[in-house]
């Protein structure tokens, strides 16, 4: 379980509070009108935002001062994913070794992954080399690698075209059943939210509030959130 | 609030600083601590003042007065070479002087191509030597400069206010009160203030075209205290002049550093519709003719005279080019262990610190007046003569490191703003970092600065000259006792040696850099 305690998370001159706690395993969508702090709370789970106040507690263990990463969590970024100079093959291991010194059995199991997101037979291309979706694919596994049991995703997807991404959020949702791993996702689609995530946090006002089912907030959403999606 | 955490520590780049503020302000205490004020200054120490500052105040003003419609003609043109043209204005940064020199004595000497020409029209050849000489390679070296400086100005007017005066109907005259003249205002008093600060540090070309009492600057008074009379009190304090002449520089430098603008365009593609009269076509290529001219007929008489020089190079010029090999070899390598970690911890900072200045103070300090305080800090310990080589290598790369930074740090700041992160929440913090991803990143940057660095370490004539014995000699020194000897010949051979040797040595690390790099 993944939980804020009283946290206040500071971000430049706003911020974010949070008193909310995620189940194991949980798949939850984290939506709110644009600048609220939606990358923030995500910043601040992986380590990128120190807390002002409070505490970050992940199965009873308190991480709030662990550096990056020493964090149960991987993430995706918008963009960047991926370092342009190293092979898809180099760039998946990193979530193994982030030194690189792989053994045998660890680069079968880079080619193991890459394959089961679809890259077979690509390893050594460089990601200049590939489109966009496998490019995403690519990022996935080194996700599936690093198997860490808090995946992150700051809008990933974001520049792929709807079918492209409904695709790619398929196959996260996959994957985060495979390993089990709790799934935080921001999302500026409604349609995103209902499609794998059951669970959604509201971040607006400053405050990230703790989750609701997404069809029951999305269905009934507080003013502040039917302003941003624009209904009535 | 802790600064945003960074994949990299910026402990080696601090050590580094620390290392090259200790080097510099080490020996600027040195030469205050041995100057002796009670001699003095003489009538001949305030002659090396005027003329020092009577020579880099010419040479700015004839550089700038000349780059102005250099640029404008480059800026409103467009025709075929002109890119290659823009480029060749870089290349005398990493001409090594004495090798200029040489092409200007051939092309402007007494005996030269010019005054070879009004000889046969019954008139007296050119004098080089004394002032004119010294202005003449200042512009030279300069006038390139200072025209890609303000051609970078004209370059910042976005390309919608000319179609916008072009719209009004705005002629030649017209765009020049508009557009041209406001942005000359501000560009101009920074190029003559950069053009004015390096002609103050000048000594390579006031050895070679100057000396005699009303010629010598103060940087070769420095040189000509140590090696003529070792009087090392007399240097010292001729080197703090020099350091007050250098912060008054920096000084006038800073102030005239250009600010405000003309706002942000679209990037639109620049097309310009005024000065297609005869008359300004013709007076835009006699500027770009002339210019071109002017650069390249020195560059081509040092070809045509070293290559009849060069097939009968005597030994001493073949152990001097080894020599300089290994120098420029040592120095560069110095410049990169130092540059890349101090890159690193600048890309880091969130505002400009101490590593920043320490890294400017190369700039500040000459050369010259570094080379006086090490060897004031050496003498009283070991024979600094046999020190020449590595402190020769030392200084270059202390030279150099204000130039390498600034082409390192933006791309290092480039490389941790876009994969800091990415990084991080791998867990590949430190050295894992740093081997894959920050020299990989930076790879063609690092070859350009090692470039540049390994070219003026090639072509440096500096500290060598104070440092070393008759035994030992950098191939620039070598050119230079030859041409005490009057062998010219031999000296235009070994120019070209030298010439060669600078342009493979910036081409081998530039294009290293480059191989392969995935960018």
């Amino acid at each position: 379980m993944l939980r804020f305690e009283k946290a206040v998370i500071l971000n430049g001159d706003f911020t974010v509070r949070a008193n909310l706690a995620l189940e194991r395993g949980a798949r939850v969508a984290v939506i709110g009108p644009s600048g609220a702090g939606k990358t923030t709370l995500l910043e601040a789970i992986a380590g990128f935002r120190p807390l002002e106040a409070g505490r970050l507690v992940w199965d009873g263990r308190d991480i709030t001062a662990d550096p990056p990463g020493a964090r149960p969590v991987a993430m995706l970024f918008q963009d960047g994913n991926l370092f342009p100079h190293l092979t898809l093959a180099q760039n998946a291991g990193l979530g193994l070794r982030p030194d690189l010194r792989l053994s045998a059995e660890q680069k079968e199991r880079v080619k193991a992954a890459l394959a089961r997101v679809g890259l077979e037979g690509l390893e050594d291309r460089r990601p200049g080399a590939l489109s966009g979706g496998q490019q995403s694919r690519a990022a996935l596994a080194r996700v599936l690698l690093q198997d860490r049991p808090l995946l992150l995703l700051d809008e990933p997807f974001a520049a792929l075209g709807p079918a492209l991404k409904a695709e790619m959020l398929d196959l996260v949702a996959d994957l985060a059943a495979e390993t089990g791993a709790t799934l935080l996702m921001i999302s500026h689609d409604p349609d995103d939210a209902r499609r794998i995530a059951d669970q959604a946090v509201l971040v607006a006002e400053g405050v990230a509030h703790p989750p609701r089912p997404t069809i029951d907030l999305l269905d009934n959403p507080p003013p502040v959130l039917r302003a941003y999606l624009g209904e009535g | 609030m802790a600064d945003r955490a960074q994949p990299i520590g910026a402990g080696p780049g601090i050590g580094a600083a620390a290392i090259v503020a200790a080097l510099i302000l080490g020996s600027l205490a040195a030469v205050a601590l041995r100057a002796q004020p009670g001699t003095g200054l003489g009538p001949a120490d305030w002659q090396a003042v005027r003329f020092t500052l009577m020579q880099a105040a010419l040479s700015a003003a004839i550089s700038v007065a000349l780059a102005v419609p250099v640029a404008r003609a480059l800026a409103r043109r467009r025709f075929a070479g002109r890119s290659a043209l823009i480029t060749l204005l870089g290349a005398p940064f990493i001409l090594p002087v004495i090798v200029a020199v040489l092409g200007l004595l051939t092309v402007f000497g007494r005996a030269g191509w010019v005054s070879q020409a009004l000889g046969a029209a019954g008139l007296e050849p050119l004098r080089i030597y004394g002032l004119h000489g010294v202005v003449l390679a200042h512009v030279f070296f300069n006038l390139p400069l200072a025209t890609r400086l303000i051609l970078q100005g004209w370059q910042e007017i976005p390309a919608e206010r000319f179609r916008l005066a072009a719209h009004l109907g705005a002629d030649a005259g017209a765009i020049w009160r508009l557009l041209e003249a406001p942005m000359l205002a501000r560009s101009v008093p920074a190029a003559l203030a950069v053009v004015f600060a390096i002609c103050l540090t000048s000594f390579a070309v006031a050895l070679t075209l100057g000396g005699g009492p009303r010629a010598t600057t103060v940087e070769l008074a420095i040189y000509q205290a140590f090696r003529f009379d070792f009087d090392l009190g007399r240097a010292a304090l001729l080197a703090c002049i020099q350091i007050a002449l250098t912060v008054l520089a920096a000084g006038l430098a800073l102030r005239a550093a250009p600010g405000g603008g003309f706002g942000a365009g679209l990037d639109r593609p620049l097309r310009r519709w005024d000065a297609q009269s005869g008359l300004l076509r013709a007076q835009d290529g006699a500027a770009i003719t002339l210019a071109a001219l002017f650069l390249l007929l020195p560059l081509a008489a040092i070809a045509v005279n070293g290559l009849a020089g060069v097939t009968s190079l005597p030994a001493s010029v073949f152990r001097a080019a080894g020599t300089s090999i290994v120098i420029a070899a040592a120095s560069t390598a110095t410049l990169l262990v130092l540059a890349v970690p101090m890159a690193a911890s600048i890309a880091m900072a969130r505002r400009t610190g101490w590593i920043e200045l320490a890294g400017l103070l190369g700039l500040a300090v000459s050369p010259l007046v570094i080379g006086t305080g090490l060897f004031i800090v050496v003498y009283p310990f070991a024979d600094p003569f046999a020190l020449a080589l590595p402190v020769t290598a030392l200084v270059n790369a202390i030279s150099a490191l204000p130039f390498a930074l600034r082409i390192l740090v933006p791309r290092a700041r480039a490389v941790l703003g876009d994969f800091g992160r990415l990084g991080l929440s791998l867990n590949m913090g430190g050295l894992p970092f740093v081997r894959l991803v920050l020299l990989p990143r930076m790879r063609p940057q690092i070859g350009f600065a090692a470039g540049l660095g390994a070219a003026l370490s090639m072509g440096d004539l500096g500290v060598i000259a104070l440092f070393a014995d008759p035994e030992v000699a950098t191939l620039p020194l070598q050119i230079y006792r030859l041409m005490g000897a009057y062998r010219m010949e031999a000296a235009a051979g070994a120019a070209l040696l030298l010439l060669a040797l600078s342009m493979l040595a910036f081409w081998i690390f530039d294009r290293g850099g480059r191989w392969h790099a995935e960018v």
